[in-house]
Protein backbone atom coordinates (compact mmCIF):
# COMPACT_ATOMS: atom_id res chain seq x y z
CA UNK A 1 0.00 0.00 0.00
CA UNK A 2 1.15 3.35 -0.89
CA UNK A 3 0.31 6.46 1.11
CA UNK A 4 -2.71 7.57 -0.91
CA UNK A 5 -4.09 3.89 -0.28
CA UNK A 6 -3.56 4.45 3.27
CA UNK A 7 -4.62 7.72 3.28
CA UNK A 8 -8.21 6.66 1.70
CA UNK A 9 -8.35 3.61 3.94
CA UNK A 10 -7.87 5.36 7.08
CA UNK A 11 -10.21 8.49 5.98
CA UNK A 12 -12.82 5.41 5.21
CA UNK A 13 -12.64 4.12 8.64
CA UNK A 14 -12.70 7.82 10.37
CA UNK A 15 -15.95 8.43 8.26
CA UNK A 16 -17.56 4.76 9.30
CA UNK A 17 -17.13 5.11 12.95
CA UNK A 18 -18.29 8.77 13.16
CA UNK A 19 -21.21 7.33 11.07
CA UNK A 20 -21.75 4.52 13.09
CA UNK A 21 -21.91 6.64 16.37
CA UNK A 22 -24.90 8.25 14.95
CA UNK A 23 -26.45 4.78 14.15
CA UNK A 24 -25.63 3.28 17.23
CA UNK A 25 -27.79 6.33 19.03
CA UNK A 26 -30.56 5.08 16.49
CA UNK A 27 -30.20 1.59 17.47
CA UNK A 28 -29.98 1.59 21.31
CA UNK A 29 -33.42 3.58 21.35
CA UNK A 30 -35.05 0.41 18.97
CA UNK A 31 -33.27 -1.81 21.00
CA UNK A 32 -34.40 -0.55 24.39
CA UNK A 33 -38.04 -0.59 23.32
CA UNK A 34 -37.76 -4.17 21.69
CA UNK A 35 -36.30 -5.20 24.98
CA UNK A 36 -39.23 -3.55 27.59
CA UNK A 37 -42.45 -4.10 25.10
CA UNK A 38 -41.12 -6.71 22.97
CA UNK A 39 -41.88 -5.42 19.98
CA UNK A 40 -39.90 -4.17 17.11
CA UNK A 41 -41.29 -0.15 16.55
CA UNK A 42 -41.23 0.32 12.77
CA UNK A 43 -41.70 3.51 13.13
CA UNK A 44 -38.69 4.35 14.66
CA UNK A 45 -36.98 6.08 11.24
CA UNK A 46 -40.31 8.20 10.95
CA UNK A 47 -39.93 9.56 14.78
CA UNK A 48 -36.65 10.56 13.85
CA UNK A 49 -37.54 12.34 10.64
CA UNK A 50 -40.16 14.10 13.03
CA UNK A 51 -37.33 15.76 15.06
CA UNK A 52 -35.71 16.60 11.96
CA UNK A 53 -38.39 18.70 10.83
CA UNK A 54 -38.73 19.91 14.04
CA UNK A 55 -35.21 21.13 13.99
CA UNK A 56 -35.56 22.66 10.19
CA UNK A 57 -38.29 24.77 10.91
CA UNK A 58 -36.45 26.22 14.35
CA UNK A 59 -33.54 26.70 12.22
CA UNK A 60 -35.28 28.71 9.45
CA UNK A 61 -37.84 30.35 11.41
CA UNK A 62 -35.88 31.38 14.45
CA UNK A 63 -32.06 30.93 13.68
CA UNK A 64 -31.93 27.88 16.09
CA UNK A 65 -28.30 25.61 15.67
CA UNK A 66 -29.45 22.20 15.09
CA UNK A 67 -27.15 21.36 17.57
CA UNK A 68 -29.10 23.39 20.10
CA UNK A 69 -32.06 21.90 18.79
CA UNK A 70 -31.24 18.60 20.85
CA UNK A 71 -32.81 19.87 23.59
CA UNK A 72 -35.57 21.07 22.50
CA UNK A 73 -36.32 18.31 19.66
CA UNK A 74 -35.57 15.26 22.25
CA UNK A 75 -37.51 16.61 25.54
CA UNK A 76 -40.57 16.40 22.79
CA UNK A 77 -39.57 13.47 21.34
CA UNK A 78 -39.81 11.98 24.82
CA UNK A 79 -43.39 13.18 25.39
CA UNK A 80 -44.86 12.19 21.98
CA UNK A 81 -43.46 9.15 22.24
CA UNK A 82 -45.31 8.74 25.65
CA UNK A 83 -48.27 9.52 23.74
CA UNK A 84 -48.50 7.00 20.84
CA UNK A 85 -47.39 4.10 23.78
CA UNK A 86 -49.70 5.55 26.01
CA UNK A 87 -53.21 6.48 23.20
CA UNK A 88 -51.87 4.19 20.39
CA UNK A 89 -49.84 1.03 20.95
CA UNK A 90 -51.63 0.58 24.48
CA UNK A 91 -55.14 0.18 23.73
CA UNK A 92 -53.74 -2.66 21.48
CA UNK A 93 -51.82 -4.40 23.87
CA UNK A 94 -54.65 -4.50 26.23
CA UNK A 95 -56.51 -6.31 23.55
CA UNK A 96 -56.05 -10.26 24.42
CA UNK A 97 -57.19 -11.55 20.86
CA UNK A 98 -54.65 -9.51 19.01
CA UNK A 99 -51.14 -10.88 18.95
CA UNK A 100 -48.10 -9.12 18.99
CA UNK A 101 -47.49 -9.30 14.95
CA UNK A 102 -50.49 -6.38 15.41
CA UNK A 103 -48.86 -4.29 17.56
CA UNK A 104 -45.43 -4.12 15.08
CA UNK A 105 -48.37 -3.67 12.53
CA UNK A 106 -49.58 -0.87 14.31
CA UNK A 107 -46.31 0.83 14.31
CA UNK A 108 -46.00 0.75 10.66
CA UNK A 109 -49.25 2.37 10.69
CA UNK A 110 -48.23 5.01 12.46
CA UNK A 111 -44.69 5.19 10.57
CA UNK A 112 -46.90 5.53 7.35
CA UNK A 113 -49.15 8.18 8.78
CA UNK A 114 -46.42 10.58 9.75
CA UNK A 115 -44.73 10.36 6.83
CA UNK A 116 -47.71 11.20 4.75
CA UNK A 117 -48.69 13.81 7.16
CA UNK A 118 -45.05 15.29 6.74
CA UNK A 119 -45.42 15.03 2.47
CA UNK A 120 -48.51 16.95 2.95
CA UNK A 121 -48.06 19.03 4.58
CA UNK A 122 -43.88 20.30 3.60
CA UNK A 123 -44.37 18.39 0.20
CA UNK A 124 -41.63 15.97 -0.56
CA UNK A 125 -39.18 18.29 -1.65
CA UNK A 126 -35.70 17.44 -0.45
CA UNK A 127 -34.11 20.47 2.32
CA UNK A 128 -31.16 20.67 3.94
CA UNK A 129 -29.99 23.56 6.63
CA UNK A 130 -27.14 25.26 5.81
CA UNK A 131 -24.88 25.82 8.72
CA UNK A 132 -21.99 27.73 8.35
CA UNK A 133 -19.72 25.09 9.24
CA UNK A 134 -21.74 22.75 6.74
CA UNK A 135 -18.15 21.96 5.40
CA UNK A 136 -15.35 22.85 8.15
CA UNK A 137 -12.64 20.51 8.42
CA UNK A 138 -9.50 20.21 10.79
CA UNK A 139 -6.84 18.86 9.07
CA UNK A 140 -4.15 16.52 10.47
CA UNK A 141 -1.26 18.38 8.63
CA UNK A 142 -2.09 21.64 10.84
CA UNK A 143 -1.12 19.71 13.95
CA UNK A 144 1.47 18.14 12.75
CA UNK A 145 3.48 19.53 9.90
CA UNK A 146 5.20 16.31 8.81
CA UNK A 147 2.82 13.85 9.02
CA UNK A 148 3.29 11.29 6.39
CA UNK A 149 -0.57 11.22 5.38
CA UNK A 150 -2.81 13.53 5.42
CA UNK A 151 -6.21 13.14 7.34
CA UNK A 152 -9.13 15.40 7.09
CA UNK A 153 -11.70 15.71 9.92
CA UNK A 154 -15.00 17.01 9.38
CA UNK A 155 -16.53 19.74 11.71
CA UNK A 156 -19.86 18.93 11.86
CA UNK A 157 -19.55 14.95 11.86
CA UNK A 158 -17.27 15.37 14.87
CA UNK A 159 -19.23 17.18 16.78
CA UNK A 160 -22.73 15.03 16.09
CA UNK A 161 -20.02 12.07 16.91
CA UNK A 162 -19.31 13.67 20.15
CA UNK A 163 -22.83 14.66 21.21
CA UNK A 164 -23.71 10.86 20.76
CA UNK A 165 -21.17 9.33 22.86
CA UNK A 166 -21.85 12.11 25.36
CA UNK A 167 -25.39 11.14 25.09
CA UNK A 168 -25.11 7.14 24.99
CA UNK A 169 -22.86 7.99 28.37
CA UNK A 170 -25.64 9.60 29.51
CA UNK A 171 -28.14 7.17 29.11
CA UNK A 172 -25.51 4.44 30.39
CA UNK A 173 -25.61 6.42 33.94
CA UNK A 174 -29.45 6.24 33.65
CA UNK A 175 -29.55 2.96 33.09
CA UNK A 176 -27.32 1.77 35.83
CA UNK A 177 -27.10 3.72 37.96
CA UNK A 178 -30.75 5.18 38.71
CA UNK A 179 -33.63 3.38 40.01
CA UNK A 180 -36.00 4.15 37.36
CA UNK A 181 -33.11 2.85 34.97
CA UNK A 182 -32.24 -0.43 36.61
CA UNK A 183 -36.51 -0.89 36.97
CA UNK A 184 -36.45 -0.58 33.03
CA UNK A 185 -33.50 -3.07 32.73
CA UNK A 186 -35.37 -5.23 35.25
CA UNK A 187 -38.27 -5.41 33.37
CA UNK A 188 -36.84 -6.37 30.04
CA UNK A 189 -35.24 -8.79 31.84
CA UNK A 190 -38.10 -10.28 33.73
CA UNK A 191 -41.43 -8.60 33.82
CA UNK A 192 -43.63 -10.69 36.47
CA UNK A 193 -40.27 -10.54 39.00
CA UNK A 194 -40.20 -6.62 38.45
CA UNK A 195 -43.92 -6.39 39.08
CA UNK A 196 -43.08 -8.20 42.47
CA UNK A 197 -40.53 -6.05 43.46
CA UNK A 198 -42.76 -3.47 42.81
CA UNK A 199 -41.93 -1.96 39.43
CA UNK A 200 -45.22 -0.05 37.69
CA UNK A 201 -44.15 -2.01 34.68
CA UNK A 202 -46.80 0.36 32.67
CA UNK A 203 -44.97 3.37 33.53
CA UNK A 204 -41.79 1.50 32.25
CA UNK A 205 -43.39 1.08 29.18
CA UNK A 206 -44.41 4.51 28.83
CA UNK A 207 -40.98 6.01 29.76
CA UNK A 208 -38.96 3.53 27.37
CA UNK A 209 -41.36 4.44 24.35
CA UNK A 210 -40.42 8.07 25.78
CA UNK A 211 -36.79 7.93 25.90
CA UNK A 212 -36.25 6.03 22.26
CA UNK A 213 -38.45 8.19 20.55
CA UNK A 214 -36.12 10.77 21.98
CA UNK A 215 -33.09 8.84 21.32
CA UNK A 216 -33.96 8.48 17.79
CA UNK A 217 -35.24 12.13 17.87
CA UNK A 218 -31.75 13.38 19.02
CA UNK A 219 -30.08 11.48 16.70
CA UNK A 220 -32.05 13.31 13.93
CA UNK A 221 -30.92 16.63 14.94
CA UNK A 222 -27.66 15.62 15.02
CA UNK A 223 -27.98 14.41 11.37
CA UNK A 224 -29.18 17.68 10.42
CA UNK A 225 -25.87 19.68 9.47
CA UNK A 226 -24.60 16.59 7.91
CA UNK A 227 -27.82 15.08 5.72
CA UNK A 228 -30.63 16.29 4.17
CA UNK A 229 -34.38 16.22 4.96
CA UNK A 230 -37.33 14.80 3.10
CA UNK A 231 -40.54 13.04 4.16
CA UNK A 232 -39.62 9.39 3.36
CA UNK A 233 -36.27 9.65 4.73
CA UNK A 234 -37.50 7.51 8.08
CA UNK A 235 -38.57 4.13 6.07
CA UNK A 236 -34.35 4.03 5.02
CA UNK A 237 -33.31 4.84 8.78
CA UNK A 238 -36.25 2.28 10.44
CA UNK A 239 -34.50 -0.44 8.46
CA UNK A 240 -31.16 0.73 9.89
CA UNK A 241 -32.47 0.63 13.14
CA UNK A 242 -33.43 -2.64 12.91
CA UNK A 243 -30.85 -4.27 10.97
CA UNK A 244 -28.37 -2.85 13.79
CA UNK A 245 -30.69 -4.24 16.50
CA UNK A 246 -30.77 -7.98 14.96
CA UNK A 247 -26.61 -7.27 14.65
CA UNK A 248 -26.85 -6.20 18.09
CA UNK A 249 -29.02 -8.51 19.45
CA UNK A 250 -32.33 -8.00 20.48
CA UNK A 251 -32.78 -5.96 23.42
CA UNK A 252 -28.74 -5.37 24.10
CA UNK A 253 -27.47 -1.60 24.54
CA UNK A 254 -23.95 -2.45 23.93
CA UNK A 255 -24.75 -5.25 21.33
CA UNK A 256 -26.76 -1.96 19.93
CA UNK A 257 -23.87 0.06 20.07
CA UNK A 258 -21.36 -2.46 18.84
CA UNK A 259 -23.64 -3.15 15.81
CA UNK A 260 -24.00 0.62 15.01
CA UNK A 261 -20.14 0.92 14.82
CA UNK A 262 -20.32 -2.03 12.59
CA UNK A 263 -22.85 -0.72 10.60
CA UNK A 264 -20.82 2.55 9.72
CA UNK A 265 -17.89 1.06 9.25
CA UNK A 266 -19.17 -1.54 6.87
CA UNK A 267 -21.20 1.29 5.04
CA UNK A 268 -18.60 3.22 4.64
CA UNK A 269 -15.85 0.91 3.35
CA UNK A 270 -18.59 -0.26 0.40
CA UNK A 271 -19.08 2.93 -0.31
CA UNK A 272 -15.27 3.85 -0.87
CA UNK A 273 -14.52 0.70 -2.41
CA UNK A 274 -17.30 -0.58 -3.77
CA UNK A 275 -18.91 2.50 -5.05
CA UNK A 276 -21.44 5.37 -3.49
CA UNK A 277 -24.74 3.42 -4.61
CA UNK A 278 -23.72 0.07 -3.03
CA UNK A 279 -24.32 0.86 0.75
CA UNK A 280 -27.66 -0.44 1.05
CA UNK A 281 -26.34 -3.47 -0.47
CA UNK A 282 -23.61 -3.85 2.15
CA UNK A 283 -26.22 -3.42 4.72
CA UNK A 284 -28.35 -6.46 3.47
CA UNK A 285 -25.41 -8.51 3.29
CA UNK A 286 -24.56 -7.89 6.73
CA UNK A 287 -28.04 -8.27 7.89
CA UNK A 288 -28.54 -12.06 5.95
CA UNK A 289 -24.92 -12.66 7.24
CA UNK A 290 -26.06 -11.81 10.45
CA UNK A 291 -29.19 -13.82 10.86
CA UNK A 292 -27.37 -16.50 9.46
CA UNK A 293 -24.03 -16.80 11.19
CA UNK A 294 -24.91 -15.00 14.38
CA UNK A 295 -28.42 -15.43 15.20
CA UNK A 296 -28.09 -13.88 18.45
CA UNK A 297 -26.15 -10.95 17.20
CA UNK A 298 -23.19 -9.50 19.16
CA UNK A 299 -25.24 -9.93 22.59
CA UNK A 300 -24.94 -13.77 22.64
CA UNK A 301 -20.87 -13.19 22.10
CA UNK A 302 -21.05 -11.02 25.11
CA UNK A 303 -23.61 -12.99 27.11
CA UNK A 304 -21.24 -16.34 26.55
CA UNK A 305 -17.75 -14.63 27.57
CA UNK A 306 -19.49 -12.99 31.09
CA UNK A 307 -21.36 -15.83 31.64
CA UNK A 308 -18.07 -18.27 31.01
CA UNK A 309 -19.56 -20.57 28.65
CA UNK B 1 -52.87 -10.81 59.45
CA UNK B 2 -53.40 -12.40 55.66
CA UNK B 3 -57.00 -13.97 55.11
CA UNK B 4 -57.92 -15.70 51.70
CA UNK B 5 -61.29 -16.18 51.75
CA UNK B 6 -63.02 -19.08 49.25
CA UNK B 7 -60.78 -17.92 45.88
CA UNK B 8 -61.34 -19.58 42.62
CA UNK B 9 -58.71 -19.10 40.17
CA UNK B 10 -58.70 -19.95 37.02
CA UNK B 11 -56.27 -20.13 33.73
CA UNK B 12 -58.34 -18.79 30.91
CA UNK B 13 -61.30 -21.46 30.93
CA UNK B 14 -59.61 -24.22 33.71
CA UNK B 15 -60.56 -23.80 37.26
CA UNK B 16 -56.83 -24.74 39.22
CA UNK B 17 -58.28 -23.43 42.76
CA UNK B 18 -61.58 -24.57 44.02
CA UNK B 19 -63.11 -22.86 46.53
CA UNK B 20 -59.38 -22.07 49.28
CA UNK B 21 -59.86 -20.10 52.28
CA UNK B 22 -56.94 -20.04 54.90
CA UNK B 23 -55.14 -17.57 56.80
CA UNK B 24 -51.90 -16.42 58.26
CA UNK B 25 -51.66 -14.79 61.88
CA UNK B 26 -49.19 -12.08 62.59
CA UNK B 27 -46.05 -13.93 63.18
CA UNK B 28 -46.74 -17.05 62.27
CA UNK B 29 -44.98 -19.65 59.87
CA UNK B 30 -47.58 -20.97 57.65
CA UNK B 31 -47.19 -23.71 55.23
CA UNK B 32 -48.75 -25.38 52.32
CA UNK B 33 -48.14 -28.81 51.10
CA UNK B 34 -49.11 -30.59 47.90
CA UNK B 35 -48.50 -32.64 45.20
CA UNK B 36 -46.57 -30.73 41.84
CA UNK B 37 -49.63 -29.11 39.94
CA UNK B 38 -51.96 -28.99 43.41
CA UNK B 39 -51.79 -25.69 42.91
CA UNK B 40 -49.59 -24.02 45.43
CA UNK B 41 -47.89 -21.29 43.05
CA UNK B 42 -51.46 -20.26 41.78
CA UNK B 43 -52.62 -19.41 45.59
CA UNK B 44 -49.32 -17.63 45.83
CA UNK B 45 -49.00 -15.58 42.39
CA UNK B 46 -52.83 -14.97 43.52
CA UNK B 47 -51.94 -13.39 46.58
CA UNK B 48 -49.29 -10.96 45.27
CA UNK B 49 -51.71 -10.01 41.96
CA UNK B 50 -50.12 -11.96 39.37
CA UNK B 51 -53.41 -13.38 39.25
CA UNK B 52 -56.65 -12.44 39.83
CA UNK B 53 -59.37 -14.46 42.07
CA UNK B 54 -62.77 -15.23 39.76
CA UNK B 55 -64.31 -14.83 42.94
CA UNK B 56 -63.52 -15.16 46.23
CA UNK B 57 -61.72 -11.87 48.62
CA UNK B 58 -57.93 -11.70 49.57
CA UNK B 59 -57.55 -9.75 52.92
CA UNK B 60 -54.19 -8.13 54.25
CA UNK B 61 -54.85 -6.28 57.64
CA UNK B 62 -58.25 -6.18 56.93
CA UNK B 63 -57.77 -4.67 53.21
CA UNK B 64 -58.91 -6.26 50.06
CA UNK B 65 -55.78 -6.60 48.08
CA UNK B 66 -56.89 -8.26 45.28
CA UNK B 67 -58.25 -5.42 43.40
CA UNK B 68 -55.02 -3.46 43.89
CA UNK B 69 -52.17 -3.61 41.38
CA UNK B 70 -49.79 -5.79 42.10
CA UNK B 71 -46.68 -4.01 41.65
CA UNK B 72 -47.91 -1.89 45.24
CA UNK B 73 -48.57 -4.97 47.21
CA UNK B 74 -44.68 -4.71 47.97
CA UNK B 75 -45.53 -0.98 49.29
CA UNK B 76 -48.30 -2.64 52.27
CA UNK B 77 -45.41 -4.89 53.35
CA UNK B 78 -46.05 -8.19 51.22
CA UNK B 79 -42.66 -9.84 48.93
CA UNK B 80 -43.25 -12.99 47.06
CA UNK B 81 -40.29 -15.37 46.73
CA UNK B 82 -40.83 -16.55 43.58
CA UNK B 83 -40.43 -20.30 42.28
CA UNK B 84 -37.09 -21.08 40.15
CA UNK B 85 -35.79 -17.34 41.67
CA UNK B 86 -36.62 -15.17 38.82
CA UNK B 87 -33.82 -12.69 39.38
CA UNK B 88 -32.59 -10.35 37.09
CA UNK B 89 -29.91 -12.51 35.63
CA UNK B 90 -28.14 -9.91 33.92
CA UNK B 91 -27.36 -7.60 36.36
CA UNK B 92 -25.20 -7.79 39.55
CA UNK B 93 -25.82 -9.36 43.05
CA UNK B 94 -25.83 -5.86 44.47
CA UNK B 95 -28.01 -4.78 41.71
CA UNK B 96 -30.78 -7.36 42.31
CA UNK B 97 -30.58 -6.48 46.49
CA UNK B 98 -31.69 -2.79 45.27
CA UNK B 99 -34.06 -4.10 42.77
CA UNK B 100 -35.64 -5.44 46.27
CA UNK B 101 -35.74 -1.73 47.73
CA UNK B 102 -37.70 0.43 44.94
CA UNK B 103 -40.00 1.94 47.74
CA UNK B 104 -39.05 4.86 49.30
CA UNK B 105 -39.07 3.41 52.95
CA UNK B 106 -36.82 0.51 51.67
CA UNK B 107 -34.87 2.47 49.79
CA UNK B 108 -33.46 5.19 53.00
CA UNK B 109 -32.15 2.03 54.49
CA UNK B 110 -30.84 0.43 51.15
CA UNK B 111 -27.50 0.32 52.35
CA UNK B 112 -28.02 -0.51 56.19
CA UNK B 113 -30.54 -3.46 55.17
CA UNK B 114 -27.65 -4.57 52.37
CA UNK B 115 -25.62 -5.37 55.33
CA UNK B 116 -27.66 -7.11 57.48
CA UNK B 117 -28.35 -9.12 53.88
CA UNK B 118 -24.77 -9.93 53.53
CA UNK B 119 -24.89 -10.44 57.35
CA UNK B 120 -27.32 -13.34 56.60
CA UNK B 121 -25.35 -14.46 53.40
CA UNK B 122 -22.30 -13.60 53.73
CA UNK B 123 -21.47 -15.31 50.08
CA UNK B 124 -23.62 -12.84 48.93
CA UNK B 125 -20.82 -10.03 49.76
CA UNK B 126 -18.08 -11.55 48.09
CA UNK B 127 -19.68 -11.82 45.28
CA UNK B 128 -21.30 -8.39 44.90
CA UNK B 129 -20.40 -7.25 41.93
CA UNK B 130 -20.71 -11.00 40.39
CA UNK B 131 -23.83 -10.94 37.19
CA UNK B 132 -26.64 -13.08 38.87
CA UNK B 133 -27.00 -15.14 36.01
CA UNK B 134 -24.07 -16.59 36.78
CA UNK B 135 -23.89 -17.73 40.55
CA UNK B 136 -24.88 -20.97 41.61
CA UNK B 137 -28.38 -22.63 43.13
CA UNK B 138 -27.86 -22.05 45.83
CA UNK B 139 -26.46 -18.71 45.79
CA UNK B 140 -29.12 -17.49 43.87
CA UNK B 141 -31.80 -18.72 46.37
CA UNK B 142 -29.92 -16.81 48.92
CA UNK B 143 -30.07 -13.50 46.55
CA UNK B 144 -33.59 -14.32 46.01
CA UNK B 145 -34.53 -13.85 49.87
CA UNK B 146 -32.03 -11.13 49.70
CA UNK B 147 -33.76 -9.06 46.95
CA UNK B 148 -37.07 -9.76 49.25
CA UNK B 149 -35.90 -8.95 52.14
CA UNK B 150 -34.63 -5.63 50.93
CA UNK B 151 -38.41 -4.67 51.30
CA UNK B 152 -38.37 -4.64 55.08
CA UNK B 153 -41.63 -7.16 54.31
CA UNK B 154 -44.09 -7.74 57.10
CA UNK B 155 -44.95 -11.03 55.02
CA UNK B 156 -42.70 -12.82 53.28
CA UNK B 157 -44.24 -15.91 51.15
CA UNK B 158 -41.73 -18.50 49.44
CA UNK B 159 -42.06 -20.29 46.36
CA UNK B 160 -40.01 -23.50 47.26
CA UNK B 161 -36.99 -22.18 48.38
CA UNK B 162 -35.43 -25.71 48.71
CA UNK B 163 -35.64 -26.85 44.88
CA UNK B 164 -32.57 -27.80 43.35
CA UNK B 165 -30.36 -27.45 46.63
CA UNK B 166 -28.22 -29.55 48.14
CA UNK B 167 -29.30 -31.48 52.01
CA UNK B 168 -26.84 -28.95 53.78
CA UNK B 169 -28.17 -25.53 51.72
CA UNK B 170 -31.75 -27.03 52.48
CA UNK B 171 -31.42 -26.88 56.42
CA UNK B 172 -29.17 -23.29 56.03
CA UNK B 173 -32.49 -22.22 54.01
CA UNK B 174 -34.72 -23.11 56.57
CA UNK B 175 -32.39 -21.74 59.60
CA UNK B 176 -32.62 -18.70 57.61
CA UNK B 177 -36.20 -18.56 57.39
CA UNK B 178 -36.78 -19.50 61.08
CA UNK B 179 -34.32 -16.91 61.86
CA UNK B 180 -36.34 -14.30 59.42
CA UNK B 181 -39.91 -15.31 61.64
CA UNK B 182 -37.76 -14.91 65.12
CA UNK B 183 -36.81 -11.33 63.73
CA UNK B 184 -40.45 -10.36 63.68
CA UNK B 185 -41.90 -11.24 60.14
CA UNK B 186 -44.60 -13.62 59.51
CA UNK B 187 -43.70 -16.19 56.93
CA UNK B 188 -45.89 -18.30 54.40
CA UNK B 189 -44.01 -21.21 52.68
CA UNK B 190 -45.04 -23.21 49.65
CA UNK B 191 -42.94 -26.75 50.23
CA UNK B 192 -42.45 -29.97 48.76
CA UNK B 193 -40.06 -30.93 51.51
CA UNK B 194 -42.44 -31.63 53.46
CA UNK B 195 -40.71 -33.04 56.61
CA UNK B 196 -38.32 -30.12 56.87
CA UNK B 197 -41.44 -27.46 56.18
CA UNK B 198 -43.37 -28.98 58.92
CA UNK B 199 -41.12 -28.93 61.45
CA UNK B 200 -40.26 -25.55 61.04
CA UNK B 201 -44.14 -24.58 60.33
CA UNK B 202 -46.90 -23.67 63.13
CA UNK B 203 -49.60 -24.75 61.23
CA UNK B 204 -49.91 -26.02 57.45
CA UNK B 205 -52.56 -26.70 54.88
CA UNK B 206 -52.44 -29.37 52.91
CA UNK B 207 -53.64 -28.72 49.15
CA UNK B 208 -54.85 -31.67 46.75
CA UNK B 209 -56.18 -30.80 43.39
CA UNK B 210 -56.56 -27.16 44.06
CA UNK B 211 -58.78 -27.81 47.21
CA UNK B 212 -57.89 -27.65 50.80
CA UNK B 213 -58.17 -31.21 52.11
CA UNK B 214 -56.75 -30.75 55.46
CA UNK B 215 -55.43 -28.26 58.13
CA UNK B 216 -53.33 -28.77 61.78
CA UNK B 217 -50.28 -27.69 63.28
CA UNK B 218 -46.64 -28.60 62.06
CA UNK B 219 -46.69 -31.38 64.51
CA UNK B 220 -50.09 -32.76 64.30
CA UNK B 221 -49.24 -32.97 60.38
CA UNK B 222 -46.34 -35.15 60.88
CA UNK B 223 -47.90 -37.65 62.85
CA UNK B 224 -51.22 -37.47 60.78
CA UNK B 225 -51.16 -41.07 58.31
CA UNK B 226 -52.56 -39.54 55.18
CA UNK B 227 -49.69 -36.75 55.24
CA UNK B 228 -46.96 -39.67 56.58
CA UNK B 229 -48.21 -41.78 53.46
CA UNK B 230 -48.82 -39.78 50.73
CA UNK B 231 -45.88 -36.98 51.11
CA UNK B 232 -43.19 -38.03 53.68
CA UNK B 233 -43.59 -41.85 52.07
CA UNK B 234 -43.32 -43.84 55.55
N1 LIG C 1 -49.89 -20.38 32.98
C1 LIG C 1 -50.67 -21.46 33.09
N2 LIG C 1 -51.59 -21.74 32.14
C2 LIG C 1 -52.39 -22.81 32.26
N3 LIG C 1 -52.35 -23.68 33.26
C3 LIG C 1 -51.45 -23.47 34.24
C4 LIG C 1 -50.55 -22.35 34.20
N4 LIG C 1 -49.77 -22.40 35.29
C5 LIG C 1 -50.16 -23.49 35.98
N5 LIG C 1 -51.16 -24.15 35.36
C6 LIG C 1 -51.84 -25.37 35.83
O1 LIG C 1 -52.40 -25.09 37.09
C7 LIG C 1 -52.23 -26.18 37.96
C8 LIG C 1 -51.58 -25.72 39.24
O2 LIG C 1 -50.28 -25.23 38.95
P1 LIG C 1 -49.30 -24.65 40.04
O3 LIG C 1 -48.11 -24.12 39.34
O4 LIG C 1 -50.02 -23.75 40.93
O5 LIG C 1 -48.91 -25.97 40.83
P2 LIG C 1 -47.89 -26.17 42.03
O6 LIG C 1 -48.67 -26.75 43.14
O7 LIG C 1 -47.16 -24.94 42.30
O8 LIG C 1 -46.94 -27.29 41.44
P3 LIG C 1 -45.34 -27.45 41.57
O9 LIG C 1 -45.11 -28.10 42.88
O10 LIG C 1 -44.99 -28.38 40.45
O11 LIG C 1 -44.72 -26.11 41.46
C9 LIG C 1 -51.44 -27.23 37.19
O12 LIG C 1 -52.34 -28.20 36.73
C10 LIG C 1 -50.84 -26.47 36.04
O13 LIG C 1 -50.73 -27.28 34.91
MG1 LIG D 1 -45.24 -24.36 42.05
Amino acid sequence: MDAVQVEVLLQTLIAGILLGGLYALIGIGMTLIMGVMKIINLAHGELMMVAMYLAYWLFVLFNIDPYLSVFIAAPLMFFFGMAIQKYLINPVLKVESILPENQVILTVGIGMVLANLATILFTSDYRSVPVEYASDAWYLSDFWRDSPVELSLSVPWSISFLFAVVITVALWFFLTRTDTGKSIRATAQDMDAAVLMGVNVERMRLITFGLGAALVGAAGCLFIPIYYLYPALGGRFTLIAFVITILGGLGSTVGAIIGGLILGIFESLTATYVGMGWAPVGRFAIFIAALIFLPGGVASILRRQRLGK
Amino acid sequence: MLKVKDIDVFYGDVQVIWGVSFHVKKKEIVSLIGANGAGKSTILKTISGLLRPASGEVLFEGRPIHTIKPFKLIEMGIVHVPEARRLFVEMTVEENLDMGSLKAEAKKRREQTKEMVFELFPRLKERRRQIAGTLSGGEQQMLAIGRGLMSLPRLMMFDEPSLGLAPILVKEIFNVIKRIRDEGTTVLIVEQNVKQTLSIADRAYVLENGRIVMEGTGEEMLRNEHVKTAYLGV
